[in-house]
């Protein structure tokens, strides 16, 4: 089985990557675009079974997002 | 009773943690080792005894290359639940630069970092004004001081919601902030969009404390600057006035 997470900054906690890309778009023509979020992206394969996604929100919980300032989502998929 | 409390008899034993990527971990030593009545030892990361230490230093650097966020895999080293440990039975723990960050990461101080608003590396003198010097790692400065510390970092950009900020605020758990020379907190000074130009908070206890600047590299005018040594020389005089106490 392989989860894929995601991992947004909060809604609110300035994200400098997002803006610097927001304000870029404009110098390329694309006008508009607003609210840039750039985030992380991370797969992990993990043992087939129950308890998967119960596993992975830990996960996420304990190392991979820093619920402080992140948010997270993550789907699971079976292969 | 005696004018200099840390007597060569008991000397205040000072720990470095040494995780994999630490860089500053010979910063810490030399600077605290200079210091008459302190001695050093390093702590592998994997070590998990910290007896006999009276202060542990986790130092700046890249532990585990700050792969994922700055010291969220470091938080996880067999030695961080010994410095927890150390830290809840009242032991003073310092983290400078990653060494905050690990703090941070590790729920031992409040808030987390994200990158310095203009997305570079910040390398130069600031001045920090010290706001609580109440505290065992800056009582030998005075509240209001404007000193010179280095900084050195990406992630510098400390945040905390409204009500975590309120209650650092209510407990005097701002340590220091950066600010101009004349010691005004200005959008100017601040050089990663920190918060409130928070650079460095305690605990609510008063013995965990956490700095993005580095004083262990202003310790000797030689390299730059002494502004630093009032860091060490507040822990010294903590930990033997303990020493004296019991």
């Amino acid at each position: 089985m392989r989860a894929k997470v995601y991992i947004t900054p909060k809604a609110g906690i300035l994200d400098p990557q997002g803006l610097t890309i927001e304000r870029s778009l404009p110098a390329l023509g694309f006008e508009g675009v607003k609210n840039v979020r750039v985030g992380k992206y991370i797969e992990l394969e993990l043992p087939d079974g129950e308890g998967a996604g119960e596993a992975v929100d830990k996960m996420c919980h304990k190392l991979l997002a820093n619920p402080i300032i992140e948010d997270f989502e993550f789907e699971l998929v079976s292969e | 009773m005696t004018d200099s409390p840390q007597t060569e008899a008991t000397p205040v034993r000072f720990g470095v943690v040494v995780f994999p990527g630490s860089n500053c971990d010979a910063d810490a030593y030399d600077a605290v080792s200079s210091f008459p009545g302190a001695e050093a030892r390093y702590l592998w990361h994997k070590d998990t005894g910290l007896d006999g230490l009276d202060c542990v230093i986790l130092p700046g650097g890249f532990s585990y290359g700050d792969y994922l966020r700055c010291g969220a895999i470091a938080r996880f080293s067999p030695i961080m639940t010994a410095v927890r440990n150390f830290a809840d039975a009242g032991g003073l723990v310092i983290g400078i630069c990653n060494g905050f960050q690990i703090l941070l990461e590790a729920g031992m101080l409040p808030g987390a970092m994200h990158q310095n608003e203009g997305l570079k590396f910040v390398c130069k003198l600031v001045n920090l004004r010290v706001e609580n010097d109440a505290t065992p790692f800056t009582s030998g400065y005075e509240a209001g001081q404007v000193i010179k510390i280095p900084i050195a970092h990406h992630e510098g950009n400390y945040f905390i919601d409204n009500v975590g900020l309120a209650e650092l605020e209510a407990n005097d758990q701002i340590v220091v902030r950066y600010c101009e020379g004349s010691g005004q907190t200005t959008a100017e000074s601040n050089p990663n969009g920190s918060l409130g130009n928070i650079a460095g908070v305690c605990n609510r206890e008063g013995n965990v404390f956490g700095l993005m600047p580095h004083p262990e590299r202003v310790c000797d005018a030689v390299i730059g600057g002494t502004d630093g040594r009032g860091v060490f020389e507040s822990i010294i005089s903590a930990i033997a006035a303990r020493a004296g106490a019991r």
